[in-house]
């Protein structure tokens, strides 16, 4: 007999096999023609459009709109991927809640904002369907860029830096290209393997190899590079997570959120992937929520995410939340980790309620149990094997705002970096402007 | 609920909205849905001589001007008069009046420049109980090419002379249809009171290409890699329409000459406007192409609302109210000032107020860091550019100046009513003293 969300412990297959692809099928499937003219005659083509000022690469939104509405979407991808060559990923992941589409003043004006981020999608599915790259390499310059990490900030500098005629070796720990954008988001925002194939699009550019099972540390030092290479861009993320402070966090069960993403992502049969009856999330990001609810929709039968300060602090957006709920997944709010108990595998988890008061938590005293058979921790990740010697701030690389890090030659951008929020469209928005640095620099001399 | 009932020279109907003569109203079948609807009269789709009838393209017959969401702003069609048999129309009308005495059936006729051909036919047509005649002089394609329609609309002498063929031989009531494809509405206008017209309806469609193909380059609507100009009609037209119906109205000579307004009625609300601006009724084609007969209901229902809030009993009393008026710009008052007032509450801060007048206008409104825009009273010539542009109704105002406060862009205090006719400025108004 087949497994079923009631099956206890953690198992796999819990759902009918033909319904995993329906279950992880795309979040919001891309708008049709009618659909996007609809959407985009919405857009009232603003004066120094708010929109495009919360867009952290500056995306010409009501340009790439009007496009769309004057039906030249090819048009409109290039005026996107012009700001941000991952234009197709941001458009499936970025937060729009709470950028472009939360600064709409139609957002105001109704509480409706324009569909920004789904127009964005129409835009690059149009040309990327083509299979067509709307940029060309400058003329060589015989330069050479090293860039430490194939994620979204370093293969944004890659492609830039390779568009002004550089020459770009990128270095990459993982088999596959696409840092989070492959291993690290939720798979239904991204079906369809949509962030290799985004990968072999941009790389279409030339002038970019990837080598690939290449880590700082292992084999590879950030010295050789600087001797090999004209310039270095470090993207190397943070391949860190942070340590849950509770007791018995050791036994069985208890895993790493990011770890259970990145192999249901690999994953080719995903009911062979076990979950689960009682699932406990601990964390309040996307990461928690991306956990969360792949679990639900891979059969859990029970999906809690205890988050230990209000639901206005958590810095999964409402919109995350919403969906999380919406799938079936529970969320207390108010409730620190205390112990995992169980036999040997985790069996229960011991939560404290918390009070938040001028700012400082403090638990209440007040403890309570839920049922888990794995637990998912989600509570940050770190960085992990900077190069010894560069400036540390606030617990990652310190950057100018062009991305220069305390040792000359050496740039550096996305999560790993000081300075803005810890988002895709955030590390193409660095990469970008690295490559732009790198780049004059470069030229000066 | 105000009474609607409307009389448009000496024809009566429950209400002012009748269907003008086009597509809507080719036949018993539409016609009949059209009365049950609610539409207070129509006037039938014009009828041409006795013999095998005209026939249309087998193509494409309609162009189109779409706004936002594509909603239907304008309208062209190359389709020309009735393509059925004179008996078989002849045959409906007097069907479809004998079940629905209340409504006015008019019929619309267009027959070769000649005077038997109008008088054999129109008592021919009378013999179905139509309520009156409409000589369609307007239709702009096609037909013209053969010597009718807007041929004859252009030249006030063939309107006089037809009309007063058409007067001879019926005692019902004459209305002629005017074409806006001319430089001056008021000519053809007399010459139909000339010609003893009982009343004029206006406008016919005005000569248009609505877009071209950019693969073909050909104009569309095309016919096998061709295309013609076609007549335009629907919202887009109202402006054009407006104007013609009130220049008319104003006219001392064709003051009295009732007046059947047409041109994109698509709401009361247009209805309204036609009739304050001199038209004692409307008649609609674009709107019910584009909606169906249904929105019948909805400009029955707005204007009884209307007239009831204004206290108005009758459609008469607000037919003419807006004439008085209108005028010459040389009689506008140039002491009258205004200032744009943008409401902060009601803002979206998209900023097209801005962008309109920094780019294209005076320089009158600033622009915060944080996207507060204000109106700046010393620049401020009360364009009104912002008004039109802001997508909130009703968040851009224009305040008027009241006597004796200074204009913060000229330094002066605004004074009493004066024009034109007397500023300084006017050479002729300096050599008349």
């Amino acid at each position: 007999m087949s497994n079923s969300p009631m099956t206890p412990a953690i198992a796999a297959g819990r759902l009918p096999a033909e319904s995993y692809t329906a279950q992880f099928s795309d979040l919001h499937p891309v708008l049709d023609h009618h659909e996007a003219l609809v959407a985009s005659d919405r857009c009232y083509f603003c004066h120094d459009a708010p929109c495009m000022t919360a867009c952290p690469t500056s995306i010409d939104v009501p340009l790439f709109i009007r496009q769309i509405a004057t039906g030249t979407p090819e048009a409109a991808a290039k005026t996107i991927f012009e700001q941000n060559i991952l234009g197709g990923m941001c458009a499936r992941v970025c937060p729009t809640e709470t950028l472009c589409e939360e600064a709409c003043v139609r957002e105001k004006a109704e509480g409706k904002p324009v569909e920004i981020g789904r127009l964005q999608r129409y835009a690059t599915d149009t040309l990327m369907a083509k299979n067509a790259h709307p940029f060309a390499r400058a003329e060589a310059t015989g330069k050479t860029v090293a860039v430490v990490g194939a994620g979204p900030a370093g293969l944004s500098a890659a492609h830039r830096l390779a568009m002004k005629g550089h020459d770009v070796v990128m270095f990459e720990a993982r088999p596959k290209s696409g840092g989070l954008n492959e291993y690290g988001i939720a798979s239904y925002k991204a079906p369809g393997g949509f962030a290799q194939s985004e990968v072999d699009w941009l790389l279409q550019i030339g002038g970019i190899t990837v080598e690939h099972g290449k880590k700082l540390g292992e084999g590879l030092t950030l010295a050789a590079l600087q001797d090999d290479y004209d310039a270095v861009f470090l993207a190397i993320g943070l391949a860190g997570v942070n340590a849950l402070r509770a007791e018995g966090v050791d036994k069985a069960g208890v895993l790493d959120a990011v770890d259970f993403i990145a192999d249901l992502r690999q994953s080719t049969d995903l009911s062979t992937l076990p979950v689960g009856r009682n699932v406990v999330v601990i964390g309040g990001g996307m990461t928690a929520v991306d956990a969360a609810v792949q679990s639900k929709l891979l059969g859990a039968q029970n999906v809690t995410i205890v988050y230990r300060r209000g639901k206005d602090r958590m810095s999964a957006s409402d919109y995350e939340q919403e969906l999380a709920t919406s799938k079936g997944v529970q969320i207390i709010y108010h409730a620190a980790p205390v112990a995992v108990h169980g036999n040997g595998a985790c069996a229960e988890m011991e939560f404290e309620f918390t009070q938040e008061v001028d700012g400082t938590l403090t638990g209440t005293g007040e403890t309570f149990r839920l049922a888990a058979d794995q637990v998912f921790k989600a509570i940050g990740q770190t960085l992990v094997g900077a190069p010894e010697g560069i400036k540390i701030e606030g617990g990652k690389i310190a950057v100018s705002a062009t991305g220069r890090t305390s040792m000359a030659g050496v740039w550096a951008g996305g999560d790993c970096a000081s300075g803005g929020e810890d988002l895709t469209v955030t590390a193409v928005a660095e990469g970008r402007d690295a490559a732009e640095d790198i780049h004059a620099s470069l030229m000066e001399g | 609920m105000a009474d609607l009932t409307s009389t448009f020279c000496g024809i009566t109907s429950p209400n002012p909205f009748w269907l003008a003569s086009a597509p809507p109203t080719d036949k018993e079948y539409n016609v009949r849905r059209a009365f049950e609807a609610g539409w207070g009269g129509v006037v039938w789709k014009t009828l041409g001589e006795e013999g095998p009838p005209v026939v249309n393209v087998n193509g494409p017959r309609y162009g189109a001007i779409h706004g936002a969401d594509r909603r239907l702003l304008g309208l062209n069609n190359i389709e020309l008069i009735t393509d059925r048999p004179l008996e078989v129309n002849l045959e409906e009308m007097t069907r479809v009046k004998k079940d629905f005495p209340d409504r006015a059936l008019i019929a619309s006729v267009m027959v070769p420049c000649d005077a038997e051909s109008w008088k054999s036919i129109i008592p021919r047509i009378a013999e179905t109980g139509c309520d009156g005649f409409e000589l369609n002089f307007g239709c702009p394609h096609g037909m013209a090419e053969r010597g009718m329609g807007a041929a004859v609309g252009q030249v006030p002498e063939y309107i006089e002379m037809v009309t007063r063929w058409c007067k001879e031989a019926t005692g019902l009531p004459v209305i002629v249809k005017l074409t806006p494809n001319i430089t001056n509405i008021i000519l053809p206008a007399e010459a139909a009171l000339r010609g003893g017209a009982d009343a004029v309806s206006l406008i016919n469609t005005i000569n248009s290409i609505t877009s071209v193909n950019l693969d073909s380059f050909a104009p569309e609507p095309m016919i096998d890699g061709k295309g013609t100009h076609g007549g335009y009609c629907g919202p887009a037209v109202k402006p054009i329409a407006l104007n013609m119906v009130a220049e008319i109205a104003r006219n001392p000579a064709t003051a009295t000459l009732p007046i059947s307004g047409i041109g994109g009625v698509t709401t009361w609300r247009d209805a309204a406007e036609f009739l304050a601006l001199g038209a004692s009724n409307v008649q609609v084609c674009t709107a019910a192409m584009t909606y169906g007969f249904k929105i019948v209901e909805e400009m029955i229902s707005g204007l009884s609302q209307y007239m009831d809030e204004k206290g108005f009993t009758s459609v008469a009393e607000i037919s003419g109210r807006a004439v008085p008026n209108v005028t010459d710009w040389q009689y506008l008052n140039l002491n009258h000032v205004t200032k744009a007032v943008i409401n902060q509450d009601d803002c979206i801060n998209c900023g097209r107020c801005y962008a309109a007048c920094e780019d294209t206008s005076h320089q009158a409104i600033s622009m915060s860091p944080d996207r507060v825009f204000t109106v700046m009273d010393d620049e401020c010539v009360a364009c009104n550019l912002c008004v039109n542009v802001c997508p909130v109704e009703g968040c851009i105002t224009m305040k008027t100046l009241d006597k004796g406060e200074v204009d913060e862009r000229t330094g002066k205090p605004v004074g009493d009513y004066a024009n034109w006719t007397t500023h300084p400025n006017n050479v002729a108004a300096c050599s008349a003293e």
